[in-house]
């Protein structure tokens, strides 16, 4: 009988926390999750990456076929928000550390990037990003200096891109592959909404004053501004799909430029 | 200017990086660019006026998944070191800075999307090891598009500025409509296409209307105190 033969065969650890230094090194990774994003696997290398410190911890170690093949499955295609995506991450470094079967992780990393993507979407995109520019905004009109206008909307935006990027890779973490009850999170189900709601608010709020400061003082011209976008708003809605408005005021101010000069 | 090109090409490459890649702490949205790139020339003020104006554009295009958008971060760059290379804001200076970034914002959407198809091209290459579950090539490949996108934003950030600081110089020269007149356009094109922005954004959600109306009201409130 070999040496080999009579080594003993390593079993999956299972672990009740990762180790700090392989969080630390996850989270840092998660930062660039999507630093090689692509039109073929999105962010599936990402994914690869972010795992590969807590693959170390593979009994076999990293030199071993179980490490290749945990890897080379983490590396395909993947898709989810990218701060959410920490959920996936610290719910499949479990799922490999407990020595789950591969089938089973491929099929549950499938299900698991439709709603990442939408609720991530809804959530920051469409509901933070916009109310702490906003709030920003109005710091801003307010009289607000660079330091603290940044200030603001830098920590205030950053508390909940990082808080969310911590939880998510704790909540994979202890979840594991029953990951999928904790998206019935209260704050992934109703904060949209309830930012949405801060965020109209916000912007009704924050507009006229940010005005107010860019042009200066001057109610007659800051009353004809104010008229100006309330109609052309609702102009650009009515145009909504057919031209986006950022191009649009590209044309209208390189026109107006262009009218200035010329003049 | 020249002097000013190589600092703006490293903010504009770790903006630009900012976007997607690393580590996406909007310190590329363009209130947080332009003012930084305003204290670069040594004008923040100025970085945060045409930031804020151009924040307001901003908010009609969210990073949402694999859309195509326009890159802000090295475009905020570059439209407000022009600004601040003008801090007496003359007419035409800032209308010249945003259209400067609206410019470079398109062009750098367009460079995003031929680096996401070359680091398809990367990846593509690499497959067979990354198929056996090489630990090299995963980290290979991930630092090497990372490098592609943060020189993308530093060109794109240094050409931009080469081209548009001259043009601005010149235009400020030959521009014949009042200034104050002229910002008031620019913040009336940037603020409807932020609130229209906000009504689509905000549209299924119940009484965000009548939030956005009192919000407008109490603004209102606030500038007839100040």
């Amino acid at each position: 009988m070999s040496a080999t033969a009579l080594a003993p065969v390593p079993t999956p650890e299972h672990r009740t926390a990762l180790p700090w230094r392989t969080q630390c090194a996850i989270f840092l990774r998660l930062l660039a999750i999507q630093g090689s994003w692509n039109y073929e696997i999105l962010l599936g290398n990402g994914i690869g990456f972010c795992l590969e410190p807590a693959l170390r911890l593979l009994p076999e170690g990293i030199h071993s076929d179980h490490f290749k093949q945990a890897l080379a499955r983490e590396s395909k295609y993947f898709n989810a928000h990218p701060y959410l995506a920490s959920v996936a991450v610290g719910a499949l470094a479990r799922a490999e550390l407990d020595g789950e079967p591969p089938e089973r992780i491929e099929r549950f990393r499938t299900a698991l990037c439709g709603p990442l993507g939408s609720v991530g979407d809804r959530l920051v995109w469409a509901g933070w990003l916009p109310f702490c520019s906003l709030l920003a905004l109005a710091v801003f009109g307010l009289g607000g200096g660079p330091v603290l206008v940044l200030s603001v909307f830098l920590i205030l935006y950053n508390l909940g891109h990082f808080g969310l990027r911590l939880w998510g890779l704790r909540t994979g973490w202890n979840n594991g592959l029953r990951v999928a009850s904790a998206l019935a999170n209260p704050i992934l189900r109703n904060g949209p909404e309830h930012i949405g709601r801060l965020a109209a608010l916000a912007t009704g709020f924050a507009i006229p004053l940010a005005l107010y400061r860019v042009i200066g003082p001057g109610r007659v011209l800051l009353g004809g501004v104010l008229t100006a976008v309330l109609l052309s708003a609702l102009l650009f809605v009515r145009l909504h799909g057919r031209m986006e408005g950022w191009r649009l005021s590209l044309f209208i101010l390189a026109a107006f430029a262009l009218f200035s000069v010329a003049h | 200017m020249w002097i000013d090109l190589l600092p703006i090409a490293l903010l504009g490459g770790l903006l630009g990086l900012d976007v997607v890649s690393f580590p996406q702490a909007m310190i590329s949205r363009p209130l947080v660019a332009a003012t930084l790139a305003g204290t670069l020339i040594g004008h923040s003020l100025s970085g945060l006026l045409v930031g804020a104006a151009l924040e307001l554009i901003a908010l009609e295009t969210l990073p949402f998944g694999a859309s195509r958008y326009p890159e802000w971060g090295s475009a905020a760059v570059v439209g407000g070191a022009i600004f601040a290379t003008h801090p007496s804001h003359p007419a035409g200076a800032m209308e010249m800075a945003i259209v400067a970034s609206l410019a470079t914002a398109w062009v750098g959407g367009w460079t995003m999307v031929k680096l996401r198809e070359r680091n398809a091209y990367w990846a593509a290459r690499r497959r067979a090891a990354l198929d056996a579950g090489s630990r090299g090539a995963v980290i290979d490949l991930q630092l090497l598009c990372m490098t592609a996108d943060f020189l993308r934003g530093a060109l794109l950030a240094a050409m931009s500025y080469a081209l548009f600081a001259p043009l601005t110089s010149a235009a400020i020269r030959a521009w014949g409509t009042d200034a104050r007149l002229s910002r008031a356009v620019v913040v009336t094109v940037a603020a409807s296409i932020a609130v229209s922005a906000a009504l689509k954004i905000f549209h299924g959600i119940s009484g965000a209307r009548w939030l956005f109306l009192s919000g407008l009201v109490v603004g209102l409130a606030v500038i007839r105190i100040v």
